[in-house]
């Protein structure tokens, strides 16, 4: 994927923004223009919290362009509390740990290397909850 | 629902393909040529290609397989039908099902008499990495791909969602693996033409040949169990829960069911159809189904007026092993929890009450993803045609079904077959 692409995406990688239907209340990650529940077009930017439960998740021995270096690694999907699903890496943990429904916390993490120019990309994963928060 | 109704009856006269595999020395025109001349071939009483007044064809992406695009009206030149009208259908791996479907709402409504559906997809040109990005572009390359995931991730997840809901143990999805390579024994297109324990035997006489330790694998499961032999690929999917990379074509000749009479005396009625879509996996609310499988089999149950007891034999899109027992249950043949039991006491094996992809299906048949809901229907067309040979179902078959999922269920194409 191109930088620009990521770049226009810096509010989702960072800070995990979607959106909340004003009309229905229904939340969105990643945003939408059309609300799924009420159809309303009425949605405004909602900045998540960035904790949630385990909902799946899976270990990749075999890995996609770009990620070739990190294999296995850990890709899940989580149910923030606001709602909505996000599929993300998980990190700081061993797999082997993991269990449905435990409590996950969004960190920002490199993602990737960008192609031959090696530019790092940002953006979310996710880990199991630490008791400081 | 509301009930929907063709606007005329719609027919299978023939249906062919060519093997599936991986075949480095021919190309996409050779291996649709091949299932051309095979589907002409079964017309019962022979016909004229050139009555074909239109093709839909059935390819996800040739364009990034093989760098070449604009594949329908190649073939159909490659095949002397220009200047028929020639479309291609891209659903991911349900483009094949869909191109079906357009063929048959083409057809219903008037437009043409006789049409005939390819599926076409050469996947073997490129490295197994390449070709596991061409496939990740059928998920949300801004949210899905960009996180990592690959479609055996996506499938994986399902899966691990699926086992802890269900209480259902991993070696539960070996079972699919281990019927649908033993039916793709007997089917002489099938990539796999082996049982898995003829590959176990395979690897013990070349470990032997070559001065190995011999593995003591004492049964397939054991093979299965093995990390060696059966790598994961992505938790808890290992190896032998994929799909292969294939190449391969097929094709279905359509006609409006008042002309059926003319190509065979034993057509297949086309009596439902169905196709629903749906969002990336982060939009649904559960992974242990897939809810535009279900849509679509309801839409082609109500449009047959016939329930999932009804149904004979069925092609499913096992694309993974996990895929086939969520699917078993999408289309109503088994309550949801239970499709792991079902394969577990071998009710969808060919000689159960409840028989899926007596083919081998995409396991072990291949998945030449353009293809593969094209490939569907010749099996339930020789299923219920009674011409299966060593694989046939026994007795009196009358109502098949073919259901084909496109990326994670963002596609999913349900077609019901009554022979006449
Ligand atoms: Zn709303």
């Amino acid at each position: 994927m191109d930088l620009a692409r990521h770049w226009r995406l810096k509010d989702q990688r960072y800070r995990l923004e979607g959106t909340v239907c004003a009309d229905c209340g229904a939340k969105f990650f990643p945003p939408r223009q059309v609300c799924l529940e009420c159809k309303s077009t009425n949605l405004t930017p909602r900045e998540f919290n960035g904790h949630g439960e385990l909902y799946s998740f899976t270990t990749l021995r075999s890995a996609p362009m770009g990620f070739e270096d990190q294999v296995p690694y850990t890709v899940g999907v989580v149910k923030l509390d606001e709602g909505p699903m996000v599929e993300a890496q998980i990190t700081d943990v061993n797999a082997d740990a993991l269990k449905i429904g435990q409590r996950m916390e969004m960190v920002t993490r490199k993602l990737r290397a960008q192609g031959d120019n090696g530019l790092i990309i940002y953006g979310y994963k996710f880990r199991p909850e630490t008791k400081a928060d | 629902m509301a009930q929907r109704k063709l606007g005329r009856g719609v027919a299978v006269v023939g249906a062919g393909m060519s093997k599936f595999g991986a075949f480095p020395e021919m190309t996409t025109r050779d291996l649709f040529a091949q299932a051309f001349r095979e589907m002409c071939a079964t017309v019962d009483k022979g016909f004229d290609p050139q009555t074909i007044e239109a093709i839909y064809l059935g390819n996800y992406s040739s364009d990034l397989f093989e760098g070449q695009g604009h594949t329908a009206p190649l073939l159909t030149n490659w095949v002397g039908l220009s200047p028929r009208p020639a479309t291609r259908v891209e659903d991911a791996c349900a483009s094949g099902g869909v191109a079906l479907r357009q063929a048959v709402l083409a057809i219903a409504s008037g437009a043409y008499d006789i049409a005939l559906v390819g599926g076409i997809e050469k996947m073997s040109s490129l490295a197994t990495e390449k070709v596991t990005d061409t496939l990740a572009t059928a998920g949300d390359v801004l949210f899905e791909i960009s996180a990592g995931f690959t479609f055996p991730g996506f499938y994986a997840a399902m899966a691990t969602a699926y086992l802890h809901a269900y209480a259902c143990p991993t070696e539960a999805l070996l079972n699919v693996g281990m019927k649908n390579h033993a039916n793709g024994a007997l089917n002489d297109k099938a990539q796999f033409g082996q049982r898995i324990a003829d590959i176990m035997e395979a690897r013990k006489k070349s470990a032997a040949k070559k001065g190995l330790p011999i593995p003591t694998w004492a049964n397939e499961l054991e093979f299965l169990r093995d990390e060696r032999a059966n790598p994961y690929i992505a938790l808890p999917l290992r190896l032998f829960d994929c799909s292969p990379i294939s190449d391969g074509a097929a094709a279905v000749l359509l006609v409006a069911d008042e002309l059926a009479a003319m190509f065979t005396d034993h057509p297949l009625r086309v009596i439902g159809s169905g196709q629903a879509s749906d969002g990336a996996l982060h939009d649904r609310a559960t992974f242990t189904a897939i809810p535009a499988a279900r849509l679509a089999s309801q839409q082609a149950y109500a449009m047959a007026n016939v329930t999932p007891v009804d149904i004979q034999v069925a092609e499913v899109h096992d694309c993974f092993t996990i895929a086939e027992i969520i699917a078993s249950e999408d289309l109503g043949f088994f309550e949801a929890g239970q499709g792991w039991r079902a394969a577990q006491a071998g009710v969808t094996a060919r000689a159960g009450t409840r028989p899926i992809n007596t083919s081998g299906g995409l396991k072990s048949k291949g998945h030449p993803v353009g293809a593969s809901g094209v490939g569907q229907v010749i099996e339930i067309w020789k299923q219920l045609r009674g011409v299966a040979g060593a694989r046939q179902v026994a007795g009196d078959l009358r109502l098949g079904l073919t259901h084909n999922v496109g990326g994670t269920g963002q596609t999913c194409v349900v077609h019901i077959f009554e022979r006449a």
